[in-house]
């Protein structure tokens, strides 16, 4: 059983797209080798800034001969259709059997396919692979016109078994797969040779390069975390960054620096945006949380220790920060100046050409805060404060270098500014939830702008018919949607969507209104967006589809928290062994009405009389239909969806009784209508509660 | 290794001589405004077509919107790059590249260089390739670009570009922390001048002419001019009814490319373009450079045949 080695050695692979490359790597090839015949233990791929590797283990020497009999046409049949077999089957006419059947004599394919040794495969797969490889950008260089996703330089490709090492033989565009390799850009010159995947992984090391992310990943917290607990200080955990350094080197060096006291008093996530983008640095604060100095992970060891790459990258740090500081202090001046000149610059920045200016966007942002604040319990002053100052920091210096830390230094300026605290938090909060996880606001200033923001959007947008299709939703639109979703349940809002629509629609106006809208957003329409938003996020929830259909059917849909409340009331109810019989017996009741109504051409809805019942089980749904009817009205008028469930499922008895004894369809017709109409009470009294003509099952 | 660079025109020569022994023509600077090194025609244009070509040069470059007055320690309206570019990319670019560093002075023994992913895109130019910006201690010190396509044309072959921002690299080299400190010349000459001596004035003088001054009308008529006249020389039939010879103008025409560039830049510095009108604006240009790169392909130095 030989072991199979492979490494495609390139310029540097950009470190976000290593990982996944490996992965495709051992895909491709695995996938190849099996779908060839062959068969393997086990398999592991890896990467570098410079190379993918793959070690594929314990594969089978040779692929099995196999034989496969087709049938074809009787004998006698057209030539075309002959030769299309033939030609199918892949051999010549003359080839081809004849045997006897049942029906007389057929034409038979046998085809045989001698087993292939693996390294045949295994060229094959690889040619295939490297060829037709999944790099999210790729490129030619030189004369060539080969792909990849930076210059590739050499293959290693190699059989080992007990017997040694064979390099397959193997040429892609000119380059021929060997069994040779290189270490370190700059720790080590020359070539290694390798006999197989154990000896690699050695022999690259001795060469300064560390085969596994996950390992120099490891060894770079290791060491980072060690080298700032000695100094009584804490690396800020970065995942993220820690994968994306992890692919910028080969040989990791760990080095602790300072950042200059000039800068201690920056914002900690300016200090660390700044660190992190700019320079993949790791931020190391100190007890107080302040951060204090950096990590930087450098590729080489040197001579001094790494003091001439320490002090380089001071030194560049030293220039961003002071770039950093230069933005801040600039903005704390206007910020407590009152942030008018930003206010004012809002209005050279397009929102949309159809929908106007920042400027614009924020004047309706505050009419529509202010309408909201007293559904969400805010004061309607602070809240139309609030929104008049949440978008101020897009025209900051700190905002245009680093878009990322948008509302963060909303909320600084705001405080410079002197906001209250429910203002400043809110520049910070308005663009809450970003997504299904994300953390909604509480606050009520913050709900308000929040929400307004978000309703402004998607009136906006639907009013100029910019909605989303498909997977193309250029302005977030679905994300907005789920933010007002989640604001209003997570709150336990009474906010009648179409309510809210119409207000923001108004807020908008006349001049922002496209000529094929005629200007309004089509409230319904957005209205269903919001419900098919609604959907998924209940089906995340365990909430079954079909139940919240059944709710959403019913009067009063656009209040989602009652919306929610019921649709969690009948999940729960039909998950009750009442309640899920309930639906059979509702659905039975429903067919023979819908059936008779439609034979007969009459509705029957009213009418139905005790003193025509001629069995007892007939009497008691009349009881039970009363009873139920008696609880249910009031319940669902205090929107106590609980009970009047409860109630109706109570049904189940009484209904799959009438219909063991009782047949609808009885010759005298009088008794006959009078079961028909109380079939349909059973139908007024249960649609009453949610539409279960939805139900599915 | 050679001695170590002690001033900016040092360490221009320096790479001068290194890329003049690794076989590159060492040419002069385009005598036009650019915003890059890259506008050059001898990599915009010579960057299509079939011929191989080798070439490096120092390319005054002006960005009139990174104006700061001479003061921002290394923000220049008008600086310096150095442009290589080698066509087909040889095998060894890379070890090329980093043997220039050497060359000025960088030993890679006792600094670490780092190959960062950096996709390069010129919106004006239609181009696009894939490339790293180069790290020295953290700092980038160069582009380093595999050219895919110009003018809206894929490279066949494919050229290698290395750009130097030579300021800054000259800065780490020198261990200097304001531009207009750094020595021009080798600071024991006679006459020592500072990169200030020669450039903070002009600096300021261009700041404020690019920043408040420039004429707005005159350069809008002036990049209608440009666009035009590209038109209007690209129009033109191939054959020259006066020496009968097939000349096509593409150089030419591609000069007015470059102005309407320019003069885009300045009005962007003027502050008179809105964001929806700058992506007009950087469309026409684009039409202008595509409009130049077809008609070079036509041309024997866009390896069309003779």
């Amino acid at each position: 059983m030989p072991d199979l080695l492979i490494e495609l050695f390139s310029e540097e692979i950009p470190a976000r797209m290593q990982g996944k490359a490996a992965s495709n790597l051992q895909k491709l090839v695995t996938d190849g080798l099996v779908e060839a015949g062959l068969t393997y233990g086990g398999a592991a791929a890896f990467a570098t800034p410079r190379r993918l590797a793959l070690s594929v283990e314990g594969l089978t020497a040779a692929s099995q001969a196999v034989r496969e009999e087709r049938k074809g046409p009787k004998v006698g049949a057209p030539d075309q259709a002959v030769q299309g077999f033939a030609r199918g089957a892949g051999i010549e006419v003359s080839a081809l059997e004849v045997r006897d059947d049942k029906k007389g004599q057929v034409y038979y394919a046998v085809i045989e396919k001698p087993g292939r040794p693996a390294a045949e495969i295994v060229a094959e797969v690889l040619e295939g692979a490297v060829r037709n490889f999944p790099w999210p950008k790729s490129m030619r260089w030189g004369a060539g016109s080969l792909k990849w996703v930076r210059p590739l330089h050499s293959i290693i490709c190699l059989l080992s078994d007990e017997a040694g090492a064979e390099i397959v033989p193997l040429e892609v565009d000119g380059i021929k797969a060997g069994n040779a390799t290189q270490g370190h850009r700059f720790l080590f010159q020359g070539e290694i040779t390798v006999t197989g995947f154990e000896d690699y992984e050695a022999k690259l090391k001795q060469a300064h390069v560390y085969l596994r992310a996950d390992e120099r990943a490891q060894m770079i917290w290791h060491e980072a975390t060690n080298q700032a607990f000695a100094q009584g200080l804490e690396v800020v955990e970065d995942r993220g960054l820690l994968a994306e350094v992890a692919g910028l080197v080969e040989w990791p060096v760990v080095l602790l620096g300072k950042i200059a006291d000039d800068f201690l008093d920056l914002p900690p996530e300016v200090l660390q945006t700044s660190m992190r983008e700019h320079q993949k640095f790791f931020s190391v604060k100190d007890k107080t949380g302040r951060i204090v100095q950096f990590v930087t992970v450098a590729n080489t060891e040197t001579a001094d220790g790494g003091a001439t790459i320490l002090a380089g990258n001071q030194k560049v740090l030293f220039a961003r920060l002071s770039d950093a500081k230069f933005f801040w202090e600039n903005d704390l001046r206007v910020a407590k100046a009152g942030m008018e000149p930003w206010l004012e610059s809002l209005s050279n920045v397009t929102f949309h050409n159809k929908l106007g200016s920042q400027k614009d966007r924020v004047e309706r942002i505050v009419s529509l805060a202010r309408e909201l604040a007293p559904v969400v319990g805010a004061d309607a002053d602070e809240a139309a404060e609030a929104a008049r100052i949440a978008k101020a920091d897009l025209s900051s210096e700190m905002v245009f270098e680093f878009p990322e830390l948008q509302g963060l230094m909303g909320r600084y300026y705001a405080e410079a500014a002197g906001s209250s605290l429910a203002v400043a938090r809110s520049s910070q909060e308005h663009y809450s939830p970003l997504g299904p996880s994300d953390v909604v606001p509480t606050a009520p200033v913050s709900v308000a702008v929040a929400l307004a923001d978000k309703l402004d959007t998607l009136t906006g947008f639907w009013a100029i018919d910019e909605k989303p299709t498909g997977s193309k939703d250029p302005f977030a639109l679905r994300r907005a949607a789920l933010g007002v979703i989640r604001l209003v349940l997570e709150n336990g809002l009474t906010l009648p969507l179409n309510d809210a629509f119409a207000k923001a629609s108004e807020i908008l106006g006349p001049k922002m209104r496209s000529e094929e809208t005629k200007g309004f957003a089509d409230i319904n329409d957005l209205r269903g967006f919001h419900h098919d938003r609604l959907k998924v996020y209940l089906r995340d929830q365990g909430v079954r589809h079909d139940v919240i259909d059944a709710c959403i059917a019913m009067p009063g849909n656009d209040d989602l928290t009652l919306l929610v409340k019921r649709a969690k009331a009948l999940q729960a109810t039909l998950e009750t062994d009442d309640g899920e019989n309930l639906i059979q017996g509702f659905k039975r009741a429903n067919n023979i009405l819908s059936q008779a109504e439609e034979k007969d051409g009459v509705a029957y809805e009213y009418g139905a009389d005790p003193k025509f019942a001629e069995h007892d089980s007939e009497r008691a749904l009349f009881t039970a239909l009363d009873e139920a009817d008696r609880v249910i009205k009031p319940a669902m008028e205090a929107e106590d969806f609980g009970t009047a469930m409860a109630a109706m499922a109570e049904l189940r008895g009484p209904i799959d009784a009438f219909f063991e004894d009782v047949q609808v369809n009885a010759d005298n017709d009088i008794v006959r209508r009078n079961r028909l109409n109380l079939l349909s009470r059973i139908r007024t009294t249960c649609l009453a509660v949610a539409d279960l003509t939805r139900i599915s099952g | 290794m050679a001695e170590t660079p002690r001033s900016f025109q040092g360490i221009i020569l320096a790479l001068q001589s290194y890329w003049a022994s690794k076989g590159c023509a060492v040419l002069q600077p385009y005598d036009m405004e650019v915003g890059a090194g890259t506008f050059h025609p001898a990599t915009t244009l010579r960057a299509l077509g079939s011929k191989a070509w080798a070439a490096a040069y120092v390319q005054p470059s002006r960005r009139p919107t990174d104006g700061r007055y001479g003061e921002n320690p290394n923000r220049l309206q008008h600086y310096y790059q150095y442009q290589v570019i080698i066509k087909p990319s040889p095998p060894d670019l890379q070890a090329l590249y980093l043997g220039s560093l050497e060359a000025i002075g960088i030993d890679a023994s006792l600094h670490d260089i780092r190959f960062v992913e950096d996709d390069w895109e010129s919106p004006t130019l239609g181009a696009w390739g894939l490339g790293w910006e180069v790290w020295c201690d953290g700092m980038e010190v160069s582009q380093f670009t595999y050219f895919q396509q110009v003018g809206g044309h894929d490279c066949h072959p494919v050229s290698g570009e290395l750009t130097y921002g030579l300021e800054r690299l000259a800065m780490y080299v020198l261990n200097v922390d304001h531009v207009m400190d750094m020595p021009f010349n080798d600071p024991q000459s006679p006459i020592p001048l500072t990169y200030g001596d020669v450039f903070k004035q002009t600096e300021e003088e261009y700041a404020r002419w690019n920043f408040d001054t420039a004429d707005t009308d005159t350069l809008l008529q002036h990049f209608k001019d440009a666009e035009a006249e590209c038109a209007r020389i690209l129009a033109q039939p191939a054959v020259d009814p006066k020496t009968g010879k097939t000349i096509v103008m593409a150089h030419p025409a591609y000069d007015q490319a470059i102005k309407a560039s320019h003069l885009f830049n300045l009005l962007d510095a003027r502050g008179v373009i809105s964001v929806t009108e700058r992506q007009a604006y950087i469309g026409r240009v684009r039409a202008l450079a595509k409009a130049c790169a077809d008609a070079f392909v036509t041309t024997p130095a866009g390896g069309a045949a003779a």
